[in-house]
């Protein structure tokens, strides 16, 4: 084959004449092929597919998973609405609606705290943001869905005390 | 009217024969490609929680198709548009009618030979029914009225001329061999013995031939390394890509009828149809109790081996998943053990002892199954392929068709010829 633009030496010119005629290489390919198939039928249990809603991976401890707020001794939420973690959000997913706090050494508290979760990118920098620790990635719930896109856009009571895995 | 009767009767054999296969295909393709690739392949839809490793899958894909909507895009031509899928299904399935799957087989004295149609130009009609299909490809790709379709129609215009000259070329060095364009003439030819000891298919008396011949087939047949009038990565779908549901199944299920009909082909052009190596029909009916005896026991102990291999995993598994899928290997232990004890039982019946009406009935039945036996191979070749090569590209197509399969072919002719002059 001489093909104009390809360079001189290319693959097509180094191959041997068994190569070029296709057939063995054909045939090579093919016990490949078989020796998979054998193999797999005989030890179905070898198969590294994992059968998911029935089994499920077991990921590390540092594993983030989708956030929850941290409440005081009280009950009430640890936020004090300073948005530090609404402003160093990548995804720009957290809005926060501060409100007067009756204790004044506390000063805010969230009047609504909303995360969006189909916009969050799930890189754990409100966590570091938060200077009282209220906002937490380490549920390790990944199973996240919804069938309204509302739906994922997720309030305080919900982060506060909600554990729900798959449908929100 | 007998005449009537039996030709309907065969259509609806072969007819029985081929979408009994298409599903069985369907589900070979997807499980057979998912095993080479180190997959579990479809294992989810069930009846009653049973799942049978992913055999219900097929049914399920023909209950959707079924009740999707029938989305038909504004600008097409609409004759057209409604008429390519169904060409091509009628085309697909019409070149069954010369291929022969048994001898014959005598009923009431009367001596019927198993071809729905016995054409004296039998190859010449399986060359001009094959090219047809290509009309439903182009007029459903033109009809559609899309640039990826059309694309798609191009190509396997290309590639059906460029195919078809090499494929012409391989059957009429088959032609030379067996001096007769009547299928049925070709396999009877392919049950001689050559030397006195290898039998004479077309494979033995034809090799490049072969491998010319099966090449062109896999490409009439769109499939991979061929498949470039689909060539999903490229132009989306091709030639089916406007099609949607009722009318999308029936190009599915026609690729699927195509691989029947080549494979069909390929065992009865060169692998000698329905003949058994070694046993030409007389000595089949000789020795039909015999054998069929000998059958029995043998699919006896297979299946009681089957079951007794299911006994242990209902053993090893029991309460795995703690559904009904734990019921699996029980029904497979109790379809072998029931298949063991149908085969042992027939044995009380003394098959050795079988008349001359049964002798031709049993003989009838091993070359009818000899012949299924070869579709079956030949297609699940189709799919090993398919999931081996990768797709060629297009230059490198039409290099392969016209300088390598078209010189290629010609000198088979010619050496053929010369080899038939002599001899």
């Amino acid at each position: 084959m001489s093909f104009e633009g390809l360079p001189k030496g290319s693959a097509s010119k180094q191959r041997s004449f068994l190569e070029s005629i296709y057939l063995v290489e054909v045939v090579k390919g093919l016990v490949v092929t078989a020796r998979h198939l054998v193999d797999n039928i005989l030890h179905t249990d070898r198969m590294p597919t994992m059968q998911y809603p029935e089994e499920k991976r077991v990921y590390s401890d540092r594993f983030r998973g989708r956030h929850r707020l941290m409440k005081r001794e009280d009950g009430t939420p640890r936020c004090v609405a300073c948005q530090m973690c609404s402003t160093y959000c990548p995804a720009d997913c957290i809005t926060i609606v501060a409100g007067e706090h009756p204790d004044a050494s506390i000063e805010k508290f969230p009047e609504s705290f909303e995360i969006d979760l189909l916009r969050c990118v799930y890189c754990g920098l409100c966590e570091e943001a938060c200077p009282c620790d209220a906002i937490r990635l380490d549920t390790g719930i990944y199973e996240i869905a919804a069938d309204q896109r509302e739906k994922f856009v997720v309030g305080k009571e919900f982060l506060l005390n909600d554990t729900t895995r798959g449908t929100l | 009217m007998a005449i009537v009767l039996e030709t309907l009767l065969k259509i609806l054999f072969m007819f029985l024969l081929i979408m009994g296969m298409v599903p069985a295909l369907i589900w070979a393709e997807r499980k057979g490609a998912a095993y080479i690739q180190d997959r579990t392949g479809p294992n989810r839809a069930g009846i009653a929680g049973v799942r049978l490793a992913g055999l219900v899958h097929p049914i399920a894909d023909v209950l959707k198709l079924l009740f999707k909507e029938d989305v038909t895009p504004a600008n097409r031509h609409k004759a057209l548009y409604n008429l390519a899928p169904w060409l091509v299904m009628t085309v697909a399935v019409s070149t069954y009618a010369v291929i022969p799957f048994g001898d014959h087989l005598t009923v009431a004295g009367r001596r019927i030979p198993l071809v729905v149609a016995d054409l004296n130009v039998g190859l010449l009609y399986v060359l001009a029914v094959a090219s047809l299909g290509t009309y439903g490809v182009v007029m459903g790709g033109w009809a559609a009225n899309n640039k990826f379709t059309f694309l798609g129609g191009i190509r396997s215009t290309a590639q059906m001329i460029s195919y078809e000259i090499s494929m012409g070329l391989a059957l009429m060095g088959l032609l030379l061999v067996f001096s007769s364009l009547r299928i049925t003439d070709i396999v009877a030819g392919q049950g001689e013995l050559l030397f006195g000891f290898l039998p004479k298919w077309g494979v033995v008396v034809q090799p490049l031939g072969f491998v010319l011949f099966i090449t062109a087939v896999f490409a009439e047949t769109n499939r991979n390394p061929f498949d470039l009038p689909e060539g999903e990565s490229e132009i989306v779908a091709g030639y089916h890509l406007e099609y949607s549901s009722l009318k999308f199944a029936l190009f599915f299920m026609a690729e699927y009828c195509h691989m029947v009909v080549g494979a069909a082909m390929i065992s009865a052009l060169y692998f000698g149809g329905y003949q058994i190596p070694w046993l030409p029909r007389p000595v089949l009916e000789a020795h039909a109790g015999l054998l069929l005896t000998i059958k029995l026991v043998a699919l006896a102990l297979v299946s009681a081996w089957f079951a007794l291999l299911f006994l242990r995993r209902v053993q090893r598994e029991r309460g795995k998943f703690g559904d009904a899928r734990d019921r699996e290997p029980v029904l497979g232990m109790v379809f072998w053990a029931g298949l063991a004890a149908a085969a042992a039982g027939a044995l009380v019946l003394r098959p050795w002892a079988i008349g001359p009406v049964g002798a031709d009935l049993v003989a009838t039945l091993f070359q009818v199954l000899a012949f299924v036996g070869k579709v079956v191979f030949f297609a699940w070749l189709f799919i090993w392929v398919r999931w081996t090569l990768p797709r060629f590209r297009y230059d490198q197509l039409m290099n392969l068709g016209w300088k390598v399969m078209l010189p290629l072919g010609l000198a088979n002719l010619v050496a053929t010829a010369v080899v038939m002059y002599l001899v």
